[in-house]
């Protein structure tokens, strides 16, 4: 029968790359988290958790979707514009129109998933070259559109309904953090237990064999820019929540820890390899960098640093992996 | 010999000023194994893409168990039957084994239609018993595979549906020696339940170890149809290389 040996061989030699894909990213979390309880006392107190749980919510929410789009080995930089856009548009829906809080919260998410259309529509029907592009030229037209509806000025007087998910406390539980824990299952469930999330995989894993199985391509890469458009507006209604109002430079630079945070999470910029869990562990090995360098006093520039090291560790990992890919279809 | 299972008759494709394909007709018989040969660029992976429905004829028509196929794409031919193990093996290197198989036509189950993937993983192992193929692991990626597993995960993936005919394009092309005589027990396998199957392959021993009949082609025509026990190497080799005018 079959030689399992070259198999196994395969299984032997990559196993450290595996296992450090794997497992990385999660050790790496609970290093740093050991060490700064050591360096400092603060760290490890319920509010600071809290804290650093409601600061990286709004990039959990936005990864997610930008999740999404790498797993078809696309890109989505314009997640920040797209939030700050989505959040101008409930506010002055409701501030300056004075819309039912409910429907402005409706036309946010909206007005997020529709740019996400855009981006989708012009990769797969203008055939734009890489979504880089579509989506470098919708982060600077939903940042200017942005800027001209706020008349660049920030928005306040939010309603409750609005400012609820991302300034609301249950006890001392910052409501967010339950919406978190549903909207990650919810993602889970979706891309591990769906025949959508399935051909998300397939699509970026090999297209050519996803378009031979019958997959539907084009309709996959526009739903995921739609999705990831979505979870951007998403992060826009809890920010508005947390600093209770809209300003035009929302979610300005959002992309950088979103990617960021989805590259440590393991997934790959090849397509067809992330998952849901490791983009949070992603999240929150950005959000508790940036808070124990900030508990620790030392300046935002060596966090930008930090992260960057980070990500090339995370990527290296990523080429590393991809090794015996390239050699095998190269036989 | 019995009814024909698929009739290509008088094919032609043209790609520009290039005739790929040339006015070609045969027979393939239900039940059999049939060789396609010829040098590269004779047009042997044209006439099944024709066959399969990437390509429409320019001229001509190909009839499968008696109705014309027209206009049809690669997933209506897999619907009536018509399955193609294509030359770059299509599978998708990070998902496992019952996704590959199963891929673009999942099961599902419950009121939600999740993934039925205890149902996926023991149909595929049922599957890959069927065809011999053993394979330790079902969960492991592809990745993880050898070349020649790959291809036994390709063909058993199109078998699945119930096949009336398999086509395979150089499935031994880039196998080792040991995993090509996999690949031909399986084709041996599949033969014996009944399934027609189309190869398309350099390898004259592989070729004879396995087919009952030949087409041969040259330079986008068909040369020579031949039934494999009563010819030889040589003779075959002679008309692929036109070194034997037929
Ligand atoms: N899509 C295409 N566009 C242009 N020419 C093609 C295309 N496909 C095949 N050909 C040409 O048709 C001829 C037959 O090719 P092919 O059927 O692939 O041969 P084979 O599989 O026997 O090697 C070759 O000259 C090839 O260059
Ligand atoms: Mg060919």
């Amino acid at each position: 029968m079959f030689s399992l040996t070259s198999a196994r061989n395969n299984k032997a030699k990559f196993s450290w790359a595996q296992f450090l894909l794997r497992y990385g990213a999660l050790i790496g979390l609970a290093l740093m988290c050991l060490i700064l309880s050591f360096l400092t006392p603060v760290f490890l107190t319920l509010p600071n958790i809290l804290n650093v749980i409601r600061q990286a919510s709004i990039n959990a929410l936005v990864a997610l979707g930008v999740l999404l789009v790498i797993l078809t080995a696309g890109i989505d930089l314009s997640v920040g514009s797209v939030l700050g856009f989505s959040m101008a548009v409930g506010a002055i829906a409701s501030v300056k129109l004075g819309m039912p809080a409910p429907l402005a919260i409706l036309l946010l998410l909206f007005s997020g998933a529709f740019l996400g259309w855009l981006n989708g529509i012009a990769l797969t029907k203008l055939n734009l070259p890489h979504p880089f592009i579509s989506t470098l030229a919708m982060l600077n037209i939903a940042r200017g559109l942005t800027l001209v509806i706020t008349k660049a000025s920030p928005i306040s007087g939010l309603p409750h309904v609005m400012t609820w998910l991302g300034g609301s406390f249950i006890g001392p539980v910052p409501v967010i953090l339950p919406f978190l824990v549903i909207v990650y299952l919810i993602f889970h469930l979706f891309l591990n237990n769906t025949v959508l999330g399935r051909h998300i995989y397939a699509v970026g894993g090999n297209p050519i064999a996803a378009r031979r199985a019958g997959i539907n391509n084009k309709k996959i890469l526009v739903l995921v820019y739609v999705l990831a458009g979505f979870m951007s507006a998403l992060g826009g209604l809890a920010l508005a929540g947390r600093v209770n109002a809209a300003y035009p430079l929302a979610g300005l630079n959002y992309e950088l820890d979103a990617i960021a945070a989805v590259i440590i999470g393991g997934a790959s910029f090849f397509g067809g390899r992330g998952t849901v869990f490791g983009t949070l562990i992603g999240v929150f090995v950005i959000a508790v960098l940036r808070n124990g360098l900030n508990l620790l006093n030392i300046r935002a520039d060596y966090q930008l640093i930090g992260i960057g090291l980070i990500i090339v560790a995370a990527v290296y990992v990523d080429v590393i992996r991809q090794r015996p890919f390239t050699r095998s279809s190269e036989v | 010999m019995q009814q024909p299972i698929l009739e290509v008759d008088g094919i032609t494709k043209r790609f520009g000023g290039v005739t790929a394909v040339d006015n070609v007709s045969f027979p393939v018989y239900r039940g059999e194994v049939l060789g396609l040969l010829g040098d590269n660029g004779a047009g042997k992976s044209t006439v099944i893409k024709m066959i399969c429905g990437v390509y429409q004829a320019d001229a001509g028509e190909i009839r499968f168990e008696g109705k014309k196929l027209e206009n049809h794409n690669p997933k209506q031919a897999r619907d009536i039957g018509i399955e193609t193990v294509f030359q770059d093996l299509a599978l998708v290197d990070p998902l496992d084994i019952p996704s590959n198989i199963f891929l673009g036509r999942e099961l599902r189950t419950g009121p939600f239609g999740f993934l039925n993937k205890k149902k996926m993983a023991e149909e595929s192992l049922k599957l890959l018993q069927r065809l011999k193929i053993n394979i330790p692991d079902l969960s492991s990626s592809v990745l993880s595979l050898s070349g020649g597993q790959r291809q036994a995960i390709a063909i058993a993936r199109n078998v699945y549906w119930n096949a009336k005919m398999v086509i395979m394009d150089e499935p031994t092309a880039a196998l080792g020696v040991r995993e090509r005589s996999n690949v031909l027990e399986i084709i041996r396998t599949l033969r014996e339940q009944g399934v027609t199957i189309i190869l398309i392959s350099h390898n004259m021993d592989d070729v004879f170890a396995v087919t009952d009949r030949m087409v041969i082609m040259r330079r986008g025509q068909k040369k020579a149809e031949l039934v494999t026990k009563e010819t030889t190497k040589e003779h075959v080799v002679g008309i692929i290389t036109g070194a034997i005018d037929y």
